[in-house]
Protein backbone atom coordinates (compact mmCIF):
# COMPACT_ATOMS: atom_id res chain seq x y z
CA UNK A 1 0.00 0.00 0.00
CA UNK A 2 0.99 3.64 -1.00
CA UNK A 3 1.21 4.27 3.03
CA UNK A 4 3.56 7.18 2.52
CA UNK A 5 1.54 8.99 0.73
CA UNK A 6 -2.00 8.41 2.62
CA UNK A 7 0.34 9.82 5.87
CA UNK A 8 0.50 12.87 3.84
CA UNK A 9 -2.21 15.16 5.53
CA UNK A 10 -2.10 18.16 3.39
CA UNK A 11 -1.79 16.19 0.48
CA UNK A 12 -4.44 14.33 1.46
CA UNK A 13 -6.88 16.85 1.79
CA UNK A 14 -5.88 18.28 -1.80
CA UNK A 15 -6.67 14.44 -3.27
CA UNK A 16 -10.33 14.41 -1.03
CA UNK A 17 -10.67 18.03 -2.87
CA UNK A 18 -9.88 16.80 -6.15
CA UNK A 19 -11.91 13.05 -5.96
CA UNK A 20 -15.18 14.92 -5.21
CA UNK A 21 -14.54 17.26 -8.37
CA UNK A 22 -14.42 14.02 -10.27
CA UNK A 23 -17.41 12.63 -8.93
CA UNK A 24 -19.46 15.80 -8.56
CA UNK A 25 -18.74 16.36 -12.35
CA UNK A 26 -19.93 12.61 -13.11
CA UNK A 27 -23.02 12.89 -10.75
CA UNK A 28 -23.94 16.32 -12.76
CA UNK A 29 -23.32 15.05 -16.00
CA UNK A 30 -25.47 11.87 -15.06
CA UNK A 31 -28.10 13.88 -14.24
CA UNK A 32 -28.92 12.57 -10.97
CA UNK A 33 -28.04 16.47 -9.43
CA UNK A 34 -31.60 16.26 -10.62
CA UNK A 35 -34.51 16.65 -8.64
CA UNK A 36 -36.89 15.06 -11.40
CA UNK A 37 -34.19 12.63 -11.98
CA UNK A 38 -34.07 10.84 -8.50
CA UNK A 39 -38.09 11.20 -7.62
CA UNK A 40 -38.20 9.60 -11.45
CA UNK A 41 -36.04 6.70 -10.21
CA UNK A 42 -37.66 6.14 -6.98
CA UNK A 43 -41.47 5.87 -8.88
CA UNK A 44 -39.89 3.85 -11.30
CA UNK A 45 -40.22 5.97 -13.71
CA UNK A 46 -36.66 6.61 -14.74
CA UNK A 47 -33.76 4.48 -13.97
CA UNK A 48 -30.97 6.54 -14.07
CA UNK A 49 -29.66 6.26 -10.71
CA UNK A 50 -29.76 2.39 -10.25
CA UNK A 51 -27.97 2.40 -13.62
CA UNK A 52 -25.56 4.98 -11.95
CA UNK A 53 -25.49 3.27 -8.97
CA UNK A 54 -25.20 -0.70 -10.16
CA UNK A 55 -22.34 0.19 -12.55
CA UNK A 56 -20.23 1.86 -9.94
CA UNK A 57 -20.90 -0.87 -7.89
CA UNK A 58 -19.63 -3.95 -10.42
CA UNK A 59 -16.71 -1.42 -11.66
CA UNK A 60 -15.70 -0.97 -8.33
CA UNK A 61 -16.03 -4.11 -6.86
CA UNK A 62 -14.16 -5.75 -9.16
CA UNK A 63 -11.20 -3.07 -9.29
CA UNK A 64 -10.92 -2.63 -5.05
CA UNK A 65 -10.95 -6.27 -4.61
CA UNK A 66 -8.37 -6.56 -7.28
CA UNK A 67 -6.28 -4.08 -5.39
CA UNK A 68 -6.88 -6.02 -2.16
CA UNK A 69 -5.63 -8.82 -3.94
CA UNK A 70 -2.62 -7.27 -5.06
CA UNK A 71 -1.90 -5.66 -1.35
CA UNK A 72 -2.67 -2.34 -2.33
CA UNK A 73 -5.31 -1.70 -0.71
CA UNK A 74 -7.79 -2.68 2.35
CA UNK A 75 -11.32 -2.94 3.21
CA UNK A 76 -12.83 -0.32 5.26
CA UNK A 77 -16.37 -2.10 5.51
CA UNK A 78 -19.02 0.23 7.91
CA UNK A 79 -20.18 -2.13 11.62
CA UNK A 80 -24.06 -2.20 11.15
CA UNK A 81 -26.74 -3.05 13.43
CA UNK A 82 -30.29 -3.98 13.39
CA UNK A 83 -31.51 -0.59 15.33
CA UNK A 84 -29.00 1.58 13.72
CA UNK A 85 -28.50 0.17 9.86
CA UNK A 86 -32.16 -0.74 9.68
CA UNK A 87 -33.64 2.12 11.42
CA UNK A 88 -31.51 4.56 10.37
CA UNK A 89 -31.74 3.43 6.91
CA UNK A 90 -35.48 3.67 6.55
CA UNK A 91 -35.06 7.50 8.18
CA UNK A 92 -32.23 8.13 5.73
CA UNK A 93 -35.16 6.12 2.70
CA UNK A 94 -37.99 9.17 4.27
CA UNK A 95 -35.75 11.95 3.95
CA UNK A 96 -34.57 10.96 0.74
CA UNK A 97 -38.11 10.57 -0.80
CA UNK A 98 -39.14 13.82 0.60
CA UNK A 99 -35.89 15.93 -0.50
CA UNK A 100 -35.61 14.31 -3.29
CA UNK A 101 -31.36 14.42 -3.28
CA UNK A 102 -28.96 12.08 -1.06
CA UNK A 103 -26.19 13.79 0.53
CA UNK A 104 -23.99 13.63 -2.03
CA UNK A 105 -26.19 14.64 -5.37
CA UNK A 106 -27.89 17.50 -2.74
CA UNK A 107 -24.20 18.64 -2.70
CA UNK A 108 -24.09 18.14 -6.22
CA UNK A 109 -27.55 20.09 -7.10
CA UNK A 110 -26.16 22.75 -5.22
CA UNK A 111 -23.26 22.78 -7.50
CA UNK A 112 -26.13 22.62 -10.17
CA UNK A 113 -27.64 25.93 -9.10
CA UNK A 114 -30.60 24.18 -7.40
CA UNK A 115 -31.91 26.90 -4.36
CA UNK A 116 -34.18 24.33 -2.94
CA UNK A 117 -30.75 22.19 -2.29
CA UNK A 118 -28.75 25.14 -1.01
CA UNK A 119 -31.74 26.93 1.27
CA UNK A 120 -33.52 23.99 2.15
CA UNK A 121 -32.01 20.90 1.53
CA UNK A 122 -28.35 21.90 3.40
CA UNK A 123 -29.87 23.74 5.92
CA UNK A 124 -32.04 20.58 7.17
CA UNK A 125 -29.24 18.10 6.89
CA UNK A 126 -27.19 20.45 9.30
CA UNK A 127 -30.13 20.17 11.51
CA UNK A 128 -30.70 16.56 11.19
CA UNK A 129 -26.98 15.47 11.78
CA UNK A 130 -26.93 18.14 14.72
CA UNK A 131 -30.17 16.26 15.80
CA UNK A 132 -28.56 13.27 15.76
CA UNK A 133 -25.22 14.13 17.55
CA UNK A 134 -27.51 15.64 20.26
CA UNK A 135 -29.14 12.37 20.72
CA UNK A 136 -26.38 9.96 20.14
CA UNK A 137 -25.95 9.14 23.88
CA UNK A 138 -28.88 7.68 24.77
CA UNK A 139 -29.32 5.97 21.48
CA UNK A 140 -25.95 4.65 22.02
CA UNK A 141 -26.46 3.27 24.69
CA UNK A 142 -29.60 1.09 23.79
CA UNK A 143 -31.31 1.06 20.17
CA UNK A 144 -27.89 1.62 18.31
CA UNK A 145 -26.32 -1.47 19.66
CA UNK A 146 -29.76 -3.75 19.04
CA UNK A 147 -29.32 -6.56 16.83
CA UNK A 148 -25.05 -5.48 16.17
CA UNK A 149 -23.62 -7.81 13.33
CA UNK A 150 -20.55 -5.71 13.18
CA UNK A 151 -18.47 -4.65 9.61
CA UNK A 152 -18.76 -8.44 8.85
CA UNK A 153 -18.47 -8.80 4.91
CA UNK A 154 -20.37 -11.18 2.89
CA UNK A 155 -17.50 -13.31 1.86
CA UNK A 156 -16.50 -13.65 5.47
CA UNK A 157 -20.19 -14.24 6.44
CA UNK A 158 -19.99 -17.04 3.82
CA UNK A 159 -16.57 -18.01 4.84
CA UNK A 160 -15.37 -17.97 1.41
CA UNK A 161 -12.59 -16.35 -0.82
CA UNK A 162 -13.89 -12.94 -1.59
CA UNK A 163 -13.90 -13.70 -5.31
CA UNK A 164 -16.51 -16.43 -4.49
CA UNK A 165 -19.19 -13.51 -3.95
CA UNK A 166 -17.47 -11.00 -6.29
CA UNK A 167 -17.93 -12.76 -9.56
CA UNK A 168 -21.46 -14.12 -9.37
CA UNK A 169 -22.56 -10.49 -7.42
CA UNK A 170 -20.88 -8.57 -11.07
CA UNK A 171 -22.51 -11.29 -13.08
CA UNK A 172 -26.05 -10.80 -11.03
CA UNK A 173 -25.97 -7.06 -11.64
CA UNK A 174 -24.71 -7.32 -14.83
CA UNK A 175 -27.77 -8.93 -15.98
CA UNK A 176 -30.02 -7.07 -14.04
CA UNK A 177 -28.75 -3.98 -16.23
CA UNK A 178 -29.33 -5.72 -19.20
CA UNK A 179 -32.98 -6.81 -18.20
CA UNK A 180 -33.28 -2.90 -17.85
CA UNK A 181 -32.34 -2.40 -21.10
CA UNK A 182 -34.39 -5.03 -22.52
CA UNK A 183 -37.30 -3.80 -21.09
CA UNK A 184 -36.74 -0.74 -22.50
CA UNK A 185 -36.13 1.06 -19.46
CA UNK B 1 -14.19 17.71 -26.98
CA UNK B 2 -17.84 17.17 -27.18
CA UNK B 3 -18.14 14.93 -24.68
CA UNK B 4 -17.62 17.77 -22.14
CA UNK B 5 -19.99 19.61 -23.29
CA UNK B 6 -23.00 17.57 -23.29
CA UNK B 7 -25.40 17.93 -21.00
CA UNK B 8 -25.95 14.27 -20.12
CA UNK B 9 -23.61 11.02 -20.32
CA UNK B 10 -24.37 7.69 -20.66
CA UNK B 11 -25.28 6.26 -16.63
CA UNK B 12 -23.22 3.43 -17.73
CA UNK B 13 -19.81 5.84 -18.66
CA UNK B 14 -20.85 7.88 -15.28
CA UNK B 15 -21.29 4.53 -13.55
CA UNK B 16 -18.12 3.01 -14.33
CA UNK B 17 -16.20 6.77 -13.94
CA UNK B 18 -17.73 6.57 -9.92
CA UNK B 19 -16.25 2.69 -9.48
CA UNK B 20 -12.83 3.51 -11.43
CA UNK B 21 -13.09 6.89 -8.65
CA UNK B 22 -13.31 4.41 -6.07
CA UNK B 23 -10.28 2.46 -6.88
CA UNK B 24 -8.17 5.21 -7.06
CA UNK B 25 -9.27 6.70 -3.68
CA UNK B 26 -8.59 3.38 -2.31
CA UNK B 27 -5.40 3.40 -3.37
CA UNK B 28 -4.20 6.75 -2.93
CA UNK B 29 -6.30 8.45 0.28
CA UNK B 30 -7.08 4.58 1.68
CA UNK B 31 -10.70 5.97 2.31
CA UNK B 32 -14.02 5.02 0.34
CA UNK B 33 -16.04 7.58 -1.11
CA UNK B 34 -18.75 8.84 1.56
CA UNK B 35 -20.55 12.18 1.87
CA UNK B 36 -22.69 12.58 5.51
CA UNK B 37 -19.79 12.72 7.69
CA UNK B 38 -18.83 16.00 5.90
CA UNK B 39 -22.28 17.64 7.11
CA UNK B 40 -22.02 16.27 10.52
CA UNK B 41 -18.57 17.86 10.97
CA UNK B 42 -20.12 21.03 9.65
CA UNK B 43 -23.17 20.98 11.44
CA UNK B 44 -20.65 20.36 14.94
CA UNK B 45 -18.07 23.13 13.45
CA UNK B 46 -21.45 25.91 13.16
CA UNK B 47 -22.53 24.37 16.33
CA UNK B 48 -18.84 25.60 17.88
CA UNK B 49 -19.61 29.15 16.34
CA UNK B 50 -22.17 29.92 18.67
CA UNK B 51 -21.48 27.51 21.61
CA UNK B 52 -17.41 27.69 21.45
CA UNK B 53 -15.42 24.65 22.15
CA UNK B 54 -17.03 22.43 24.81
CA UNK B 55 -19.06 21.63 21.79
CA UNK B 56 -15.99 19.49 20.78
CA UNK B 57 -16.86 17.77 24.25
CA UNK B 58 -19.98 16.06 22.76
CA UNK B 59 -19.65 12.21 22.35
CA UNK B 60 -20.62 12.54 18.96
CA UNK B 61 -18.14 15.05 18.14
CA UNK B 62 -15.41 12.96 20.11
CA UNK B 63 -15.86 10.36 17.41
CA UNK B 64 -16.16 12.85 14.63
CA UNK B 65 -14.77 15.97 15.45
CA UNK B 66 -16.06 18.89 13.90
CA UNK B 67 -12.93 20.08 11.42
CA UNK B 68 -12.05 19.84 7.98
CA UNK B 69 -11.03 16.11 6.75
CA UNK B 70 -10.83 14.37 3.29
CA UNK B 71 -14.26 13.60 3.55
CA UNK B 72 -15.17 17.73 3.57
CA UNK B 73 -12.66 17.99 0.87
CA UNK B 74 -14.22 15.79 -0.97
CA UNK B 75 -18.31 17.25 -0.86
CA UNK B 76 -16.57 20.99 -1.27
CA UNK B 77 -15.39 19.35 -4.30
CA UNK B 78 -18.72 18.00 -5.58
CA UNK B 79 -20.11 21.40 -5.44
CA UNK B 80 -17.08 22.63 -7.48
CA UNK B 81 -17.21 19.65 -10.10
CA UNK B 82 -20.78 20.15 -10.56
CA UNK B 83 -20.78 23.31 -11.31
CA UNK B 84 -18.30 22.95 -13.60
CA UNK B 85 -19.79 20.24 -15.51
CA UNK B 86 -23.26 22.13 -15.43
CA UNK B 87 -21.65 25.58 -16.49
CA UNK B 88 -19.52 23.64 -19.50
CA UNK B 89 -22.94 22.36 -20.98
CA UNK B 90 -25.22 25.63 -20.03
CA UNK B 91 -26.93 23.68 -17.88
CA UNK B 92 -26.22 25.61 -14.64
CA UNK B 93 -29.54 27.61 -13.34
CA UNK B 94 -30.65 29.46 -10.49
CA UNK B 95 -33.86 27.57 -9.60
CA UNK B 96 -36.19 27.51 -7.09
CA UNK B 97 -38.64 24.76 -7.43
CA UNK B 98 -38.24 21.56 -10.19
CA UNK B 99 -40.78 21.16 -12.83
CA UNK B 100 -41.87 17.72 -11.74
CA UNK B 101 -42.33 19.02 -8.23
CA UNK B 102 -44.21 22.06 -9.69
CA UNK B 103 -46.69 19.79 -11.82
CA UNK B 104 -47.74 18.19 -8.52
CA UNK B 105 -47.38 20.65 -6.37
CA UNK B 106 -47.50 24.17 -7.16
CA UNK B 107 -45.01 26.51 -8.80
CA UNK B 108 -44.50 28.01 -5.23
CA UNK B 109 -41.16 28.09 -3.89
CA UNK B 110 -41.98 28.41 -0.20
CA UNK B 111 -43.93 25.22 0.09
CA UNK B 112 -41.10 23.25 -1.41
CA UNK B 113 -38.40 25.04 0.46
CA UNK B 114 -40.39 23.34 3.78
CA UNK B 115 -41.05 20.15 2.52
CA UNK B 116 -36.62 20.79 1.35
CA UNK B 117 -36.11 21.77 4.62
CA UNK B 118 -37.92 18.32 6.62
CA UNK B 119 -36.63 16.38 4.02
CA UNK B 120 -33.08 17.25 4.90
CA UNK B 121 -33.48 16.86 8.45
CA UNK B 122 -34.98 13.47 8.36
CA UNK B 123 -31.65 12.95 5.42
CA UNK B 124 -28.82 14.03 8.14
CA UNK B 125 -30.57 12.34 10.82
CA UNK B 126 -30.70 9.12 9.22
CA UNK B 127 -27.38 9.30 7.39
CA UNK B 128 -25.70 9.84 10.91
CA UNK B 129 -28.39 7.13 12.76
CA UNK B 130 -27.42 4.80 9.92
CA UNK B 131 -23.83 5.72 9.77
CA UNK B 132 -23.39 6.20 6.14
CA UNK B 133 -25.83 7.30 3.05
CA UNK B 134 -26.29 6.54 -0.68
CA UNK B 135 -22.28 6.76 -1.26
CA UNK B 136 -20.82 5.34 1.76
CA UNK B 137 -23.53 2.90 2.35
CA UNK B 138 -24.88 2.43 -1.31
CA UNK B 139 -22.02 2.62 -3.38
CA UNK B 140 -18.56 2.25 -1.34
CA UNK B 141 -20.16 0.02 1.10
CA UNK B 142 -22.01 -2.26 -1.36
CA UNK B 143 -18.70 -2.19 -3.51
CA UNK B 144 -16.78 -3.75 -0.33
CA UNK B 145 -19.32 -6.36 0.14
CA UNK B 146 -20.15 -5.04 3.46
CA UNK B 147 -23.43 -6.48 4.99
CA UNK B 148 -23.81 -3.15 6.61
CA UNK B 149 -23.65 -1.77 2.82
CA UNK B 150 -26.51 -4.23 1.68
CA UNK B 151 -28.57 -3.65 3.84
CA UNK B 152 -28.63 0.31 4.07
CA UNK B 153 -29.16 0.43 0.34
CA UNK B 154 -32.01 -1.59 0.78
CA UNK B 155 -33.51 0.66 3.41
CA UNK B 156 -32.85 3.66 1.60
CA UNK B 157 -34.71 2.56 -1.41
CA UNK B 158 -37.88 0.93 0.40
CA UNK B 159 -38.04 3.89 2.40
CA UNK B 160 -37.64 6.30 -0.55
CA UNK B 161 -39.78 4.30 -2.67
CA UNK B 162 -42.75 4.36 -0.40
CA UNK B 163 -42.20 7.86 0.72
CA UNK B 164 -42.29 9.49 -3.31
CA UNK B 165 -45.65 6.85 -3.93
CA UNK B 166 -47.41 8.43 -1.21
CA UNK B 167 -46.05 12.08 -2.27
CA UNK B 168 -46.40 12.03 -5.64
CA UNK B 169 -49.22 8.95 -6.20
CA UNK B 170 -51.86 9.68 -2.63
CA UNK B 171 -50.52 13.72 -1.62
CA UNK B 172 -50.68 14.89 -5.42
CA UNK B 173 -53.15 13.03 -6.56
Amino acid sequence: MLTTIHAKKGLQLVLGLLAGVVFGFLLQKGGVTKYDVIIGQLLFEDFTVVKIMLSAVITGMIGVHLLKSLGLAQLHPKPGSVGATVIGGLIFGVGFGVLGYCPGTLAGAVGNGYLDALVGGVTGILVGAGLFAALYPKLNVGLLNRGDFGSVTLPELFRVNAWVVVVPVAAALVLLLASLELAGL
Amino acid sequence: MDWITMTQWSPYAVGIGIGLLSCLTFLLSDKPLGCSTAFARSSGMLERLFRGAKVKEKPYYQKFAPEIDWEWMLVAGVVIGAFLAATLSGDFELKWVSSRWAVAFGPGALGRLIVAFLGGILLGLGARWAGGCTSGHGISGTLQLALSGWIAAMCFFAGGIATAMILFQVLAA
